[in-house]
C-alpha cells in the first residue's frame, strides 16, 4: 500500500471541469480485469499529473495531465465509462 | 440528488472570510460567504486556489464541514507544517479577506438523511470533516437515523469538534472515540488504533447492511476498509475518501 495513494474523489474537480457533469459517480469498466467501479472508488496517484488505477488489478485506467490551460487524457485502460447526464 | 448542487461547469468564485475559529492547536475552521454558491450535499468538497503576486498558483481540495446553509460554508483545515496552502489558510486568513474557490465537487462520498441508514461513519483525524457535515445535516433535519461515529484521534486535545460532538451524542447518534497516543486520566474509551474488534463492537452488524463512510489518511482508510470487509460488510456499501500527506 502506497501512503501517497488517493482515490477518485481527489480528481472530482478536474474531471468536472472537462466533462461539465459530476464524474465521481460515473461507472467505469477496467480494460484489464473487467471490474466495474465508481470513479470515486478508483485509486489515484499524483505526480506531474494523475494516474487512475483499478482498485482490483492496478491497471492504469486513465492518465490525466493539466497544464497551461489544456487537459490531456489517456483513457486506453478504460473499456467503458457510464455517466449520468 | 439535487441537480443544482452537482451539475454544470465549474467556475471559480470569490469567497469572503467571515469567521475563523480554533478547533485544536493545529486545526482551524474558516467560514466563508461565497458569491453565487449553489448549495451542497454533505460529503462534498471544494477546490481552493491561491495566487501569489508573481502569478504562481497552488490548488488544494478541502471537504466542506458545514451542513447546507445558504451562501455560507465552513472549511476545517489542518495545518501541515511543510504544506504550501494549509499554513496560509490557518495562520494568515482574517475576516474580510477573500480567496478563490470552486465547487461543490464530488457526488460519490455524500450522504443525506433521505438515504436512510443505519449509518457507520469512521474518521481518522481531520477525516472527520466531511462526516461532520453529514452529522450536522442529520441534526439540522431532526433525523433519527441510527448513526454510529467512530473517531480516531491521537489525544483528547486533538479531537476536532469535541464539544459539539458531545452535545450531539444521543437521538440515535452514538459517538465513540479512540485515542491512539495518549489518554486523559480515567479514560474509558478506546486506547488503540481502529481494528476489526472495535468496528464489530461499535458498528451495526453486516446483516443490518449499514451504509459505511470512511475518511482519513490513506493507511488509516486502507486498514479500516480491510477490517470491515473481513467482518463481512459488502465492499460496495463501504465508501472511502483518502487524503495523502501531500494534501497541505
Amino acid at each position: 500500500m502506497d501512503a501517497l495513494m488517493l482515490d477518485g474523489n481527489a480528481v472530482a474537480g478536474l474531471l468536472q471541469e472537462v466533462f461539465t457533469v459530476e464524474m465521481t459517480t460515473a461507472i467505469g469498466t477496467c480494460g484489464g480485469c473487467g471490474a466495474t467501479d465508481a470513479v470515486g472508488a478508483v485509486h489515484v496517484y499524483r505526480g506531474a499529473g494523475f494516474v487512475l488505477r483499478c482498485p482490483h488489478c492496478e491497471t492504469a485506467l486513465m492518465k490525466v495531465v493539466a497544464a497551461e490551460g489544456r487537459v490531456w487524457m489517456d483513457c486506453s485502460g478504460l473499456r467503458t465509462l457510464e455517466v449520468s447526464v | 440528488m439535487a441537480g443544482a448542487a452537482v451539475l454544470g461547469r465549474l467556475t471559480w468564485r470569490a469567497a469572503d472570510v467571515v469567521g475563523v475559529a480554533t478547533e485544536t492547536p493545529r486545526v482551524k475552521t474558516i467560514a466563508f460567504d461565497v458569491d453565487g454558491w449553489p448549495g451542497h450535499l454533505p460529503g462534498q468538497h471544494v477546490d481552493v486556489r491561491l495566487t501569489a503576486e508573481d502569478g504562481y498558483q497552488a490548488q488544494r481540495s478541502y471537504s466542506i464541514a458545514s451542513a447546507p446553509d445558504g451562501a455560507r460554508i465552513e472549511l476545517t483545515v489542518e495545518r501541515l507544517d511543510d504544506g504550501e496552502v494549509s499554513p496560509y489558510l490557518t495562520d494568515e486568513l482574517r475576516p474580510g479577506d477573500e480567496i478563490e474557490l470552486r465547487g461543490p465537487v464530488g457526488g460519490y462520498f455524500v450522504w443525506e438523511p433521505s438515504r436512510g441508514g443505519p449509518l457507520l461513519l469512521v474518521a481518522g483525524g481531520s477525516g472527520v470533516v466531511p462526516l461532520m457535515a453529514m452529522v450536522r445535516r442529520r441534526a439540522a433535519l431532526g433525523s433519527d437515523v441510527d448513526t454510529r461515529l467512530l473517531f480516531s484521534s491521537r489525544a483528547w486535545d486533538d479531537v476536532i469538534y469535541r464539544d459539539e460532538l458531545e452535545g450531539l451524542n444521543g437521538d440515535g447518534l452514538r459517538v465513540h472515540h479512540a485515542l491512539t497516543r495518549s489518554q486523559p486520566p480515567g479514560w474509558s474509551g478506546y486506547a488503540r488504533r481502529v481494528d476489526a474488534e472495535m468496528l464489530a463492537e461499535v458498528g451495526p452488524a453486516p446483516s443490518e447492511r449499514p451504509q459505511i463512510y470512511v475518511c482519513g489518511p490513506t493507511p488509516f482508510v486502507e486498514a479500516v476498509a480491510e477490517a470491515l470487509v473481513e467482518l463481512g460488510h459488502e465492499p460496495l456499501r463501504i465508501k472511502t475518501e483518502r487524503f495523502g500527506p501531500t494534501g497541505g
